[in-house]
């Protein structure tokens, strides 16, 4: 890994760290009520940055005071137990938030020093420069190539039917679909499977050009061949493009990021690389998930 | 706990009673369907027995000779030569020929009501697209009056309806029978006409071209405004207590007792805008009114079901709202809204009361030409016949509910017939 790390809050997390040591989950949880993140959170070279986010569902706090940086042209992966709030952070990051009703963010969340809760950001701007693919391949009930022209069409990303065309076709081949689809793009692309309907949406994501793509939870919905195809492309993905992953999969969150960082009941816990999260983590909390203990 | 060999008794003594219960509701189901369908079954057979004999009608064949003097006619093209022509002398004529007995004048007018009133203007189409028999003597099957026809049709059945013939009538039908000069032929004006106060020259025409001109209007103006609404409210309007305000007042709307809608037409668009009153533009505007609540309900229901996940994988690609209604909402929706349409339209067709508030209760024998022409729909020619004290509207009202409920049915099969077809390019 190339980019430089910056710990912050060293001090803190030392401390912490000792005197979460011992005790059981209970313990752990009374801990983290004024919850400091251990590990680097920042980054010198990061895209986007959330400083001190908290995000609400009405009267709810489903984000305490979340605080990371994404590393440009690296894949962060957020990893935790169910309802630890890493998809709603993820989905603040593209403003997906908003189309779900009483939820408000609080705190700053910027992309190349630019803040996104700002009045005058252009939702969909932003949303042609973040992309994002959700859990369940959602395919348009459209052609396999209308499904990735969707995108350019709509943004006018091209001149002529021949640009479209070579951009639909780059895409599929960066989505490691276009072998398989090649001689069938005019039909359904809810006709295909749902490793190739997933790569489908990434090729549909990848054919904007963002700047980041959002994934959430990729391959919670495919067997185990699929989702090791997913995991190679996002391997592949992260030489150009900056990715924040969600994951339930462990596994997965060791092999394709970078950095990890750990989510627990609303509160960013760790953020650390990803072979110090699972081999030597700094937190307890992080710890016993990652060893299975809860989760 | 329970050994499990107990267990397994317990599981197969309770699955008794559940099988007894399924088997009970099933049952049920099926008798609650079967009672339905009988109703239905019913019905139909009872309107098509009744109204089936409305397609044909009595007719009398005389002799008929179209006399240049008797009608004073010397070219068929001078219109007031034809307007002035006394028509119904050339089968009185021949009624008097063919029945020479007749002399006095109270029996004389019981011959002549053998035949229909509106005989003579039969003999004048008759001439006018034959114009070489003028002058010349031909054997014509002439309409018979409604008291003949209702006999005839009940004396083919075996059961002779007789209450409104004189004997001396009876006998002159007997007479026609035996010379085989009466009969049954199949009733083309009763689709080719207006209507008309003698039952035997009625027609459903008027009525069918008013149905369809005032749901023209309906569906022009309910089909956009309605799913426009539906869209705003489900996609764009933020939710306050506004839009739950218009929300709970848009199914109220819907359960309004219809009649309502025609006093709010009547004073409205007759008594505030000055709409002339029993035409289809009016009609259309009323129904429409009336219809509009059920399609925003339907539209929105139908909005409400597409999945969010296209929402979300299009909004993720930075598409406006406006690029996701256009471009997924709508399509994906558009099955669910034209059949909540068409069935708000068939609800249109069907509808009389408001009608009868605006005027269109009229008795209107012409056949509407346009959307301002005086005109009346079919559920209220259905209103008018039933109300008619004679015996052969009886015939006419089912046979004219026979039409509505074919009009009914082929709206509903295209309601189900396009959302197959539109559900399919998904």
């Amino acid at each position: 890994m190339s980019t430089t790390v910056v710990s912050a809050a060293e001090t803190d997390s030392n401390t912490r760290s000792q005197h979460l040591m011992s005790g059981d989950q209970t313990n752990f949880l009374n801990d983290i009520q004024d919850h400091v993140t251990v590990g680097t959170c920042f980054s010198e070279n990061a895209k986007m940055s959330i400083k001190n986010v908290s995000v609400f569902y009405g009267n709810k706090q489903a984000i305490f005071d979340a605080s990371v940086d994404i590393t440009e042209n690296q894949v962060i992966a957020m990893i935790g137990p169910s309802g630890c709030g890493k998809s709603t952070l993820l989905r603040s990051l593209n403003r997906m938030n908003d189309t779900i009703e009483g939820c408000r963010v609080k705190g700053h969340i910027s992309m190349d020093g630019q803040d996104l809760y700002s009045p005058k950001l252009d939702v969909v701007e932003l949303r042609a420069r973040v992309g994002m693919v959700f859990q369940k391949p959602n395919p348009f009930p459209k052609s396999i190539y209308d499904n990735v022209a969707y995108g350019p069409k709509i943004h006018g990303l091209t001149d002529s039917r021949y640009e479209l065309d070579e951009i639909v076709e780059e895409s599929l081949r960066r989505a490691g679909l276009w072998d398989e689809v090649r001689d069938r793009l005019q039909q359904p692309g809810t006709g295909l499977s749902g490793g190739q309907q997933q790569r489908l949406c990434i090729a549909r994501a990848i054919a904007v050009s963002p700047e980041v793509i959002l994934m959430d939870e990729p391959c919670s919905a495919l067997d185990p061949i699929a989702t090791a195809r997913i995991e190679e492309l996002i391997e592949e993905l992260s030489q150009n493009f900056t990715i924040a992953i969600v994951t339930h999969n462990m596994q997965q969150a060791a092999r394709v990021s970078h950095r990890t960082a750990y989510f627990h009941l609303g509160k960013l816990i760790e953020v650390n690389p990803t072979e110090q999260v699972f081999t030597m983590p700094e937190h307890n909390l992080t710890e016993s998930y990652i060893t299975g203990r809860f989760g | 706990m329970s050994k499990p060999s107990r267990n397994l008794e317990r599981i197969q003594r309770s699955l008794v009673s559940r099988y007894r219960a399924e088997k009970a509701f099933r049952l049920c189901g099926i008798a609650a369907v079967t009672l339905g369908l009988l109703a239905v079954l019913v019905l139909f057979a009872d309107i098509f027995l009744k109204g089936k004999s409305a397609f044909s009608a009595t007719y009398i064949q005389l002799e008929i000779n179209y006399d240049q003097e008797v009608l004073g006619i010397d070219d068929l093209s001078d219109e007031g030569a034809l307007m002035l022509a006394d028509w119904d002398r050339l089968h009185k004529t021949a009624l008097r020929q063919e029945f020479p007995q007749v002399r006095k004048r109270s029996e004389r007018r019981e011959l002549y009501a053998l035949v229909s009133n509106g005989a003579g203007y039969d003999l004048k189409e008759r001439l006018l697209s034959e114009p070489e028999l003028l002058d010349q003597t031909e054997k014509f099957w002439i309409l018979a009056d409604d008291d003949i026809d209702t006999y005839y049709k009940s004396l083919l059945k075996g059961r002779a309806y007789t209450a409104r013939l004189s004997l001396a009538q009876l006998e002159r039908v007997k007479q026609l029978i035996d010379q085989d000069r009466i009969e049954l032929q199949f009733n083309a004006n009763f689709l080719s006409r207006g209507d008309s106060r003698e039952p035997e020259q009625v027609g459903i025409k008027g009525a069918m071209f008013g149905s369809f001109f005032t749901l023209v209007i309906t569906l022009l103006l309910s089909f956009p405004i309605g799913i426009a609404a539906a869209i705003y409210l489900e996609e764009f309007a933020e939710k306050n207590r506004w839009t739950e305000f218009i929300e709970v007042n848009i199914n109220n709307l819907a359960a309004v007792p219809s009649i309502i809608f025609g006093l709010l037409g009547l004073a409205i668009f007759i008594n505030f805008f000055n709409v002339p009153r029993s035409i289809p533009f009016l009609g259309g505007l009323v129904l429409a009114v009336m219809t509009l609540p059920t399609i925003i309900i339907t539209s929105r229901a139908a909005i409400k079901s597409v999945p969010p996940s296209i929402r979300e994988a299009a909004l993720g690609l930075g598409a406006s709202p406006n690029q996701v209604v256009l471009h997924y909402v709508v399509p994906l929706a558009m099955p669910g809204m034209l059949t909540g349409s068409i069935i708000g339209m068939a609800r249109a067709l069907g509808e009389t009361a408001p009608l009868l508030m605006i005027g269109m209760v009229a008795f209107i024998a012409d056949v509407p030409g346009g959307f301002t022409d005086p005109a009346t729909v079919l559920p209220v020619q259905i209103f008018l016949w039933a109300d008619s004290p004679e015996r052969a509207f009886i015939e006419k009202t089912s046979a004219a509910i026979m039409v509505l409920l074919a009009f009914l049915i082929t709206m509903n099969l295209s309601a189900v017939w396009l959302r197959k077809k539109l559900e399919r390019r998904w």
